[in-house]
């Protein structure tokens, strides 16, 4: 009984917090439903949407077996690095991609892999005639999803690998496990655990691919549901359509993720004394090569994109840019939002992370146990894939129905925005968060330490850093994406990354890469921030 | 909440009551009202000679301010819309929601003749194909050039399904190509770059060098060379005509203040208005200037010819005629 009231407060705050999100997509469902009846016509499938929708599945599929199926090498040969010169800002840049609006990174990837890039330049160096294989198609998509999602994913699987106990190490070198075998039985274990998670969330951002698919597909062959739905919306103004789109991506991707997990074990985490890791397979030269090699490469292919936005961004009149006001106005705009919606995501998700370990200590087993822990773990994350001006519509018609729902904007922003970052932040907390339980479960059960004590003593001290890490990422995803209020009117709420597109809509590009210069070096400073921020203390350990 | 919607709502009522004079609402796309765009100098102007408050609200685009018109319905808070083009009118006709301008159009300075009861033009651009003078030695003379040309020599388009230049330049290649422009279309595809998703990321793609040419309009080449003093790019004049894009204003039924909004589409045909035009949004303007345009927009492309569709006749064919580019651009 004592265990059952213990853990009814955590199953509550899951709920209220699925409730919410629930809300948020079944209301924009719903309004557009509502309105799609109201309109005339309309609502058909054809032709055209099965092969919008075989391509959106084959490139995403590519995608993710590409960036997570490359990410692991570079993981394991960081992880296995635990120091080399440039290895903390390194992972630092590894959170920017995402962070920046995604025409901007376009324009990035295109100064190095372009038809004039640097790639084609040094080529031509290297041989007289070689040409630079047209990037446009599939290969265009393929390159920008593996250069967003990558870094995403070697990012967190990292942390899986370093979250594997000295006391496993101590055992590998005693029993003398060369490389493949620690891989065999350490890493792989502790990566597989992660892998679904993860490789769900990358596939998920490939599915919702708008701007990348578009501008480097080379044409409308390459079109996603995305794309469609982007399309119903807009000048075929056909909200039946736009619901059916967006049920059919929610659907596909509900699914594809449910077999993902089928496929996986559980995760196993055993309870560790925090030993320190020492790790038997890194003195020898091949390994150290090796790793040096896949370092540098995934380094490269990561930087030089931000570089030669730094190149663009030195013919951007930056004191100028410093002296408009309306730029620190967007600057203010966008820490307010950032701010507000990490702190309401990363609530979110503590709430479900809480909830769904209280559910799995209740005793007995139940549909709806098993139903309420999956959509904890992973429910949330499927509003990755409702497009920004669907949310956005829908909710405008749901408070214009209301009377006064303008006034409301900024509250649909910082809502969408903050939901929008939640499957990264669980996926940050998720693992931190288990291996926490497993390390305290026990013993404060048995200390009958429990609530507020239990997390200032036992939880919050190592769980600090994740929670650090994904305050930094949280809110440098939210900076101030408005696809969701642009039928808002919304003109007070200027963003840094509304600013750059504003400015590249009207011919100022040098401007506009100047501010995306400002909002990249911004996120680094929120990241180390938050990292100095939440370091661990020494004497934890 | 409720009772945060109910302060709103009072705090707004308050704030209309303590305003004794009228306010104009304006819905028109944000560009407009950037602090380089020309809402805020055109607020001022209107503002000094009514007597009145002229409040802009910012919606994405011309599309998006359509749809959110669909979306409100006679409920809509605005007493104009501003930024629609003529792709778009006759969809907004349809909808009932606007009323006769009144206004006297004959003045116009438009390359067509303007009979709209309900829709005001305030600038017009034609479409064009801008090229980079220091890499296309001999830039197309004409569409069928374009179409039949050297296909290492690329260009960017916009897509036609989210696009108002892609909608414009897929208008401009049927009313050329009539019947055949699926056939021309698949002529073309060699050349094309890349279809992006707005013109924001096709003219980014084509001032970084990617493509030599990029689908724009007539007047882009004189904000590079005003604002950049830049005669790197130019327009490409191509016989068989240039397709025009025309910007309207009009205003709604439900208008709470019905004088102030006529008042407002009259004040728009004047140089009040007018004077902010050419170097704030980049277009030529349709009425008359207090002073002469500058130079550099006499040294643009004039187009021998004008192409345009019908309003009604695009709302019929729009559908059918991206299904066609879609094939073509597809197989």
């Amino acid at each position: 009984m004592a265990t059952r009231s213990r853990n009814l407060p955590a199953i509550l705050a899951g709920s209220i917090g699925l409730a919410g999100l629930a809300t948020v997509m079944a209301g924009a469902l719903v309004a557009l439903t509502l309105t799609a009846v109201a309109t005339p016509g309309g609502g058909s499938w054809d032709d055209y949407l099965w092969r919008v929708v075989r391509f959106t599945l084959w490139q995403a599929v590519l995608s993710t077996v590409l960036s997570v199926g490359l990410a692991i090498p570079v993981a394991r040969a960081i992880a296995r690095r635990r120091v080399f010169p440039g290895r903390g800002p390194l992972l630092r840049l590894f959170a920017l991609p995402l962070a920046l609006p995604a025409l901007v990174v376009v324009l990035g990837i295109v100064d190095v892999w372009g038809r004039h890039g640097w790639a084609a330049k040094g080529l031509a160096l290297l041989v007289d005639d070689g040409s630079m294989p047209n990037i446009y198609g599939l290969t265009g998509i393929l390159l920008a999803h593996v250069f967003f999602n990558l870094p995403l994913a070697a990012r967190l699987m990292i942390m899986h690998l370093e979250r594997i106990p000295g006391e496993n190490w101590r055992l590998a070198s005693q029993l003398g496990m060369g490389a493949g075998a620690i891989f065999r039985f350490i890493e792989w274990p502790a990566l597989r655990a992660g892998l679904p998670g993860i490789a769900g969330l990358v596939f998920m951002l490939c599915i919702a691919s708008f701007t990348v698919v578009l501008t480097l597909g080379g044409g409308p062959a390459a079109t996603t549901i995305e794309v469609a739905i982007y399309q119903a919306l807009r000048f075929d103004f056909d909200p039946g359509r736009a619901v059916i789109l967006a049920l059919v991506q929610l659907g596909m991707t509900a699914v594809l993720i449910a077999l993902g997990m089928r496929l996986t074990m559980p995760a196993v985490t055993t309870p560790s004394l925090n030993r320190p890791i020492l790790r038997p397979d890194c003195a020898k030269l091949a390994g150290r090569v090796g790793d040096g090699m896949v370092i540098a490469l995934a380094a490269l292919f990561i930087v030089l994109p931000l570089i030669a936005l730094t190149v663009s961004a030195t013919a951007a009149p930056m004191g100028k840019l410093l002296g408009e006001a309306i730029v620190w106005q967007a600057i203010l705009t966008s820490l307010a939002i950032g701010a507000t919606a990490a702190v309401l995501c990363i609530t979110l998700a503590w709430s479900l992370l809480i909830a769904a370990h209280a559910a799995k200590r209740m005793p007995g087993t139940s549909w709806w146990k098993a139903g309420f822990i999956m959509a904890c773990g992973s429910g949330g994350s499927l509003i990755l894939v409702m497009p920004p001006i669907f949310l956005g519509a829908g909710w405008f018609v749901l408070l214009h129905g209301l009377g006064e729902g303008f006034a409301l904007a900024p509250a649909v922003v910082v809502t969408i925005n903050g939901l929008m970052a939640l499957p990264y932040t669980l996926r940050i907390l998720g693992p931190a968060h288990a291996s926490a339980a497993a390390d305290h479960d026990r013993l404060c059960d048995s200390l009958g330490i429990s609530g507020w004590n239990r997390w200032r003593l036992a939880d919050w001290p190592v769980l600090r850093p994740a929670f650090g890490l994904a305050f930094a990422f949280a809110m440098a995803l939210s900076l101030g994406d408005l696809g969701a209020v642009a039928l808002f009117g919304s003109e007070d709420l200027t963003t840094l990354p509304l600013l750059i597109l504003q400015r590249m809509g009207s011919y100022r590009t040098a401007d506009a890469a100047g501010l995306a210069f400002m909002l990249a070096i911004f996120c680094l400073i929120l990241i180390i921030g938050a990292e100095r921020a939440t370091a661990k203390t020494d004497n934890g350990r | 909440m409720r009772n945060l919607v109910a302060t709103v709502s009072m705090f707004l009522a308050l704030a209309g009551t303590a305003k004794a004079a009228e306010t104009l609402n304006i819905y028109t796309y944000e560009s407009f009202i950037t602090e380089w765009g020309p809402g805020p100098a055109i607020k001022t102007a209107f503002e000094a000679e009514c007597g009145c408050t002229l409040n802009w609200v910012g919606i994405q685009d011309g599309v998006a301010i359509l749809n959110r018109l669909k979306l409100e319905g006679a409920s809509a808070k605005a007493d104009i819309v501003l930024g629609l083009d003529t792709n778009l009118t006759n969809e907004a006709r349809t909808t009932g929601l606007f009323a006769g301008h009144g206004t006297d159009t004959s003045k116009l300075t438009l390359p067509i003749n303007w009979n709209d009861d309900v829709f005001v033009p305030y600038d017009y651009a034609h479409f064009a194909v801008i090229y980079d003078r220091d890499k296309v030695a001999n830039p197309p003379t004409s569409l069928k050039e374009l179409v039949e040309g050297d296909s290492s020599q690329k260009i960017v388009l916009q897509d036609p399904r989210t696009s108002t230049p892609g909608l414009g330049f897929l208008l401009w290649m049927k009313s050329v190509y009539g019947d055949k422009a699926g056939e021309a279309w698949a002529k073309l595809r060699p050349r094309i770059l890349t279809v992006t998703p707005g013109w924001s990321e096709a003219y980014g793609l084509f001032t970084k060098g990617e493509a030599e040419m990029v689908l724009s309009y007539t007047t882009s080449p004189a904000y590079h060379r005003i604002a950049e003093k830049s005669e790197k790019y130019a327009a490409a004049s191509f016989d068989e005509g240039h397709y025009l894009q025309v910007e309207v204003a009009a205003m709604l039924k439900a208008s709470p203040n019905p004088a102030l909004a006529r008042k407002f589409l009259a004040f728009m045909t004047g140089p009040g208005f007018q004077d902010h035009i050419p170097t704030n949004n980049w277009m030529f303007p349709a009425g008359a200037l207090s002073a002469p345009l500058p130079a550099e927009f006499g040294k643009l492309v004039k187009p021998s010819k004008t192409l345009l569709y019908s309003p009604a006749m695009v709302a019929k064919n729009r559908r059918a005629w991206v299904d066609e580019w879609q094939e073509a651009m597809s197989k």
